[in-house]
C-alpha cells in the first residue's frame, strides 16, 4: 500500500517559558489518507491546535521547538527550507481558523484576499484571479458572488466570512485542509450550514481534512476517524462509529458521559451528568506515568508509575491505557 | 394557584442608534420587542436563541441594569421596573446573576473572602464578624471549594473554579432567583458537567428559581423545566421541556433542534437547514419575523404578525407558539405531528 498523504510521527512541540519547558505536544503520531476526514478532539490545552500549527510550521521558533517527523506526500516538512515551506502553505496544505472576524484582512476586499493565494501560487493575473474568486464564492454558496467579491469583511456576517475563509483555503485545490474549530464561533443554524457545505465540498473537491474541535457532536457529523488528545498525548484513536459506540480509554468514556444527550427528555434518560473530577495537569512537569492517572476513576499504582503505550485494542482502534480490555470495558 | 415569582409583561428594550452630524437618534435596535413570560418559585425557565436574539438583554432588563422602554417586571407581586433605585435596593438581594466569563466577572484585586463577603455585608445579612466568616465558609462548602481558599486571589483559580466562586457570590445574598447568563458556555466539556450538576443540586436543595440563558440546547434540555425560544427580540415558542423537545410547534424551534450536532455518528436524522442569516434587529422583517428564513412561510406570514398563543395540537398544556401554521387544517400544518424523535434521532 502507498504511504498515506500525511504521516505525523512522534511529534513533539515544546515551548521554552520562564518557568520551565511546556510540553504542549509530546510524542503524537497519526496519519491521514488522501480524501479522508480525521478529527482531533480534546479540551482546551490538550495540544490539538499546536499539532495543527506544527504541521504547517506556524510555530515561532524559538520559543517553540518542533521535533519528530511530519511527512507530507513523502517529504519531511520539518526538513524543508522556509521558501519551500511557503510554496506548500495555502497551496497544497491550507488552513481554516476559528475566528472568521480576525483572520480576514479588514482593509482588502474579499476578491483580493481569495486572489492573493492564486496569484502567488498559480501565477494568475489580477483579472483571472478575480474571475476565479467569483467562481470560488459561488462554490461556497455566497449569493451574488459578482457583487460580493468587491465587498470588505465588515460587510459580511459571521457565517459568510467563514464561507470566504473556506473559499480562500480551497482556491488552490489543496490536498489537505486543516480546519481549526471552523464552526465554534458560529450559531447552531449557521454551523449546520457550514458543516453541510464542508460535507458537500469534500465530495466535489476531494481534499483530505484534519478537523480540530472540542465538540463531539461536530466530530460525529463529519469525521471518519477520530484522534483523542489529552495533555499533549494521543490517548485513543478509532473509526468514528467505533469510538462513540465502544470508547476504550477512560478519558474518552468520561468525555462522552459528561455530555448531555439531546433528546434525553424523550427517551427518559435524564441522569446526572458524569463528571471528570479535577483538572488537566500542568504540562510543565514531566509526568512519568499515565497523563490521565490523576483524574482517572480506575487508576492504580501502575498507572502513576508507568506510562501506558498505545496498543491496538480492536482492529484499527488504539488506546493508551493499562486496563482498557479488548472487549471495551475497563477492568474494575 | 400561587402567583409566580417573576412575571414579565410585554417587555420592550429599544437601544437608540446615535449618528449623523448632530449626533441625533437615527434609528433603534429593537433588541427585545414585547415579550411576556413568568417563572414560578423553584422553577428553571431557559431562554434559548442565537446571538443577537435579545436573550441577554432580557436578563439585564429584569435586573434593571438599564431602564426598559416599555412593559412591566413584577417580582413576587411587586412591580419593580418603575421603582427608584433606593426602593429597589433591598429587593435586588432576591435576584442575583452569574455571568458567562469567569475571567472578567470577578474583581482581580479582591480576595475570594471579600468577593463573597461584599453582598452579605451590603444587605446586612450578618450581625457579627464571626457570623460573616461562618457564612463565607459555608458558601465555600456549598460550591465545593476548600475553605482555606478564601485568602486567595481570583487569578489563582481555573475557569471552572472561578465559576464556582461566581455562583457562591450569587448565593451569598440568599436570593430567590438566579439569572445564569451563559454561565457554563465558556467552560470545557468535563468542567461544564461539574457546574451543571452543581447548579441542579443547589436548585433542588435551596428551592431556587433559575432563568437559564443559553444557546446550548442539550444543556438546556438537561437542566430546565420549561423553555422559551427567542428569535429577533420576540418569543417564538414557550413550552414545558418534554412538550417542546418531543413536538416543537414553531418552525424556528424545529430548525434549531435539527441543527444541533449529536454525538451519534451515522444516525439518520430529519434535517431542516435554514437559508441565510438572522436579519438585523434594527430593521426587523414585517409580519412574522421569521418568515424570511422559514421553510413553510405563506402569504399571511409576510403581512400579519402571529401572536403567541396556545397550540391545540401540543403534547402538554402551557405550550404556546407564535405561528400562523396552527390555523391551518392538520393535513396542511407540517407541525401538527410530533417530530422530535425524527429531528433528534432518538
Amino acid at each position: 500500500m502507498a504511504e498515506p498523504l500525511l504521516v505525523v510521527e512522534n511529534l513533539q512541540t515544546h515551548f521554552r517559558t520562564p518557568d520551565g519547558i511546556n510540553r504542549a505536544v509530546d510524542g503524537v503520531s497519526f496519519h491521514v489518507n488522501a480524501g479522508e476526514t480525521v478529527a482531533i478532539v480534546g479540551e482546551s490545552g490538550c495540544g490539538k491546535s499546536v499539532t495543527s500549527m506544527s504541521i504547517l510550521r506556524l510555530i515561532p521558533e524559538p520559543p517553540g521547538k518542533i521535533a519528530g517527523s511530519i511527512r507530507f506526500q513523502g517529504k519531511d516538512l520539518l526538513k524543508l527550507s522556509e521558501p519551500e515551506m511557503r510554496a506548500i502553505r495555502g497551496n497544497e496544505i491550507s488552513m481554516i481558523f476559528q475566528e472568521p472576524m480576525t483572520s480576514l484582512n479588514p482593509v482588502l476586499n474579499i476578491g483580493r484576499q481569495i486572489g492573493e493565494t492564486l496569484r502567488l501560487h498559480q501565477g494568475l493575473s489580477a483579472r483571472d484571479a478575480e474571475a476565479k474568486a467569483v467562481e470560488m464564492l459561488k462554490l461556497v454558496g455566497i449569493p451574488e458572488p459578482g457583487r460580493r467579491v468587491r465587498e470588505y469583511p465588515h460587510q459580511l456576517s459571521g457565517g459568510m466570512r467563514q464561507r470566504v475563509m473556506i473559499a480562500i483555503a480551497l482556491a488552490c485545490n489543496p490536498k489537505l485542509l486543516i480546519a481549526d474549530e471552523p464552526t465554534t464561533a458560529l450559531d447552531v443554524t449557521i454551523q449546520a450550514q457550514i458543516l453541510e457545505l464542508m460535507r458537500g465540498l469534500k465530495n466535489t473537491v476531494g481534499a483530505a481534512i484534519v478537523l480540530i474541535t472540542h465538540d463531539l457532536g461536530v466530530v460525529a457529523e463529519v469525521a471518519e476517524r477520530v484522534v483523542v488528545m489529552y495533555a499533549g498525548k494521543k490517548v485513543e484513536e478509532a473509526p468514528v462509529v467505533e469510538l462513540f459506540n465502544t470508547p476504550r480509554h477512560p478519558y474518552t468514556q468520561g468525555l462522552l458521559g459528561s455530555m448531555p444527550k439531546l433528546g434525553s427528555s424523550l427517551t427518559g434518560t435524564e441522569t446526572r451528568l458524569a463528571e471528570i473530577p479535577g483538572l488537566v495537569p500542568s504540562l510543565k512537569q514531566k509526568i512519568p506515568g499515565c497523563v490521565f492517572a490523576s483524574r482517572c476513576p480506575h487508576a492504580t499504582d501502575l498507572c502513576v508509575k508507568v506510562a501506558p503505550a498505545l496498543e491496538e485494542k480492536a482492529p484499527r482502534h488504539v488506546a493508551a491505557c493499562h486496563y482498557a480490555l479488548k472487549e471495551g470495558a475497563i477492568a474494575a | 394557584m400561587s402567583s409566580p415569582l417573576l412575571d414579565v409583561q410585554d417587555l420592550k428594550k429599544h437601544f437608540p442608534i446615535k449618528g449623523g452630524f448632530f449626533g441625533g437618534v437615527t434609528g433603534h435596535v429593537y433588541a427585545v420587542d414585547g415579550i411576556s413570560f413568568h417563572i414560578n418559585k423553584g422553577e428553571t425557565l431557559s431562554l434559548v436563541g442565537e446571538s443577537g436574539c435579545g436573550k441577554s438583554t432580557v436578563g439585564k432588563a429584569i435586573l434593571k441594569l438599564f431602564p426598559i422602554t416599555a412593559g412591566q417586571v413584577v417580582l413576587d407581586g411587586k412591580r419593580i421596573d418603575d421603582m427608584s433605585s433606593s426602593v429597589l435596593r433591598p429587593l435586588r438581594r432576591r435576584m442575583q446573576v452569574v455571568f458567562q466569563d469567569p475571567f472578567s466577572s470577578l474583581n482581580p484585586r479582591m480576595r475570594v473572602r471579600d468577593i463573597l463577603a461584599e453582598p452579605i455585608h451590603n444587605f446586612g445579612l450578618a450581625r457579627s464578624g464571626a457570623e460573616l466568616e461562618e457564612k463565607v465558609g459555608k458558601l465555600m462548602d456549598t460550591v465545593r471549594l476548600p475553605r482555606d481558599a478564601v485568602n486567595r486571589w481570583p487569578h489563582e483559580f481555573s475557569g471552572g473554579q472561578r465559576q464556582r466562586i461566581g455562583i457562591a457570590r450569587a448565593l451569598a445574598a440568599e436570593p430567590d432567583l438566579i439569572i445564569c447568563d451563559e454561565a457554563v458556555s465558556a467552560l470545557d466539556v468535563s468542567v461544564k458537567a461539574q457546574i451543571v450538576n452543581l447548579l441542579q443540586e443547589l436548585q433542588e436543595r435551596l428551592g431556587l428559581a433559575l432563568l437559564f440563558i443559553s444557546h446550548d440546547l442539550a444543556i438546556v434540555e438537561h437542566m430546565t423545566h420549561r423553555v422559551a425560544v427567542m428569535y429577533l427580540g420576540k418569543i417564538a415558542e414557550v413550552a414545558p421541556k418534554r412538550s417542546l423537545f418531543a413536538a416543537p410547534k414553531h418552525p424556528y424551534t424545529e430548525a434549531l433542534l435539527s441543527a444541533v450536532p449529536v454525538p451519534m455518528p451515522g444516525k439518520a436524522r430529519e434535517r431542516v437547514i435554514l437559508k441565510g442569516d438572522v436579519p438585523s434587529p434594527i430593521n426587523p422583517p414585517k409580519g412574522c419575523r421569521f418568515h424570511t428564513r422559514c421553510p413553510y412561510a405563506f402569504d399571511r406570514c409576510r403581512v400579519e404578525e402571529p401572536p403567541l398563543r396556545p397550540v391545540p395540537t401540543a403534547l402538554e398544556a402551557g405550550h404556546l407558539a407564535a405561528c400562523h401554521l396552527h390555523d391551518l387544517s392538520a393535513d396542511r400544518n407540517p407541525l401538527a405531528v410530533a417530530k422530535g424523535q425524527a429531528l433528534l434521532a432518538v
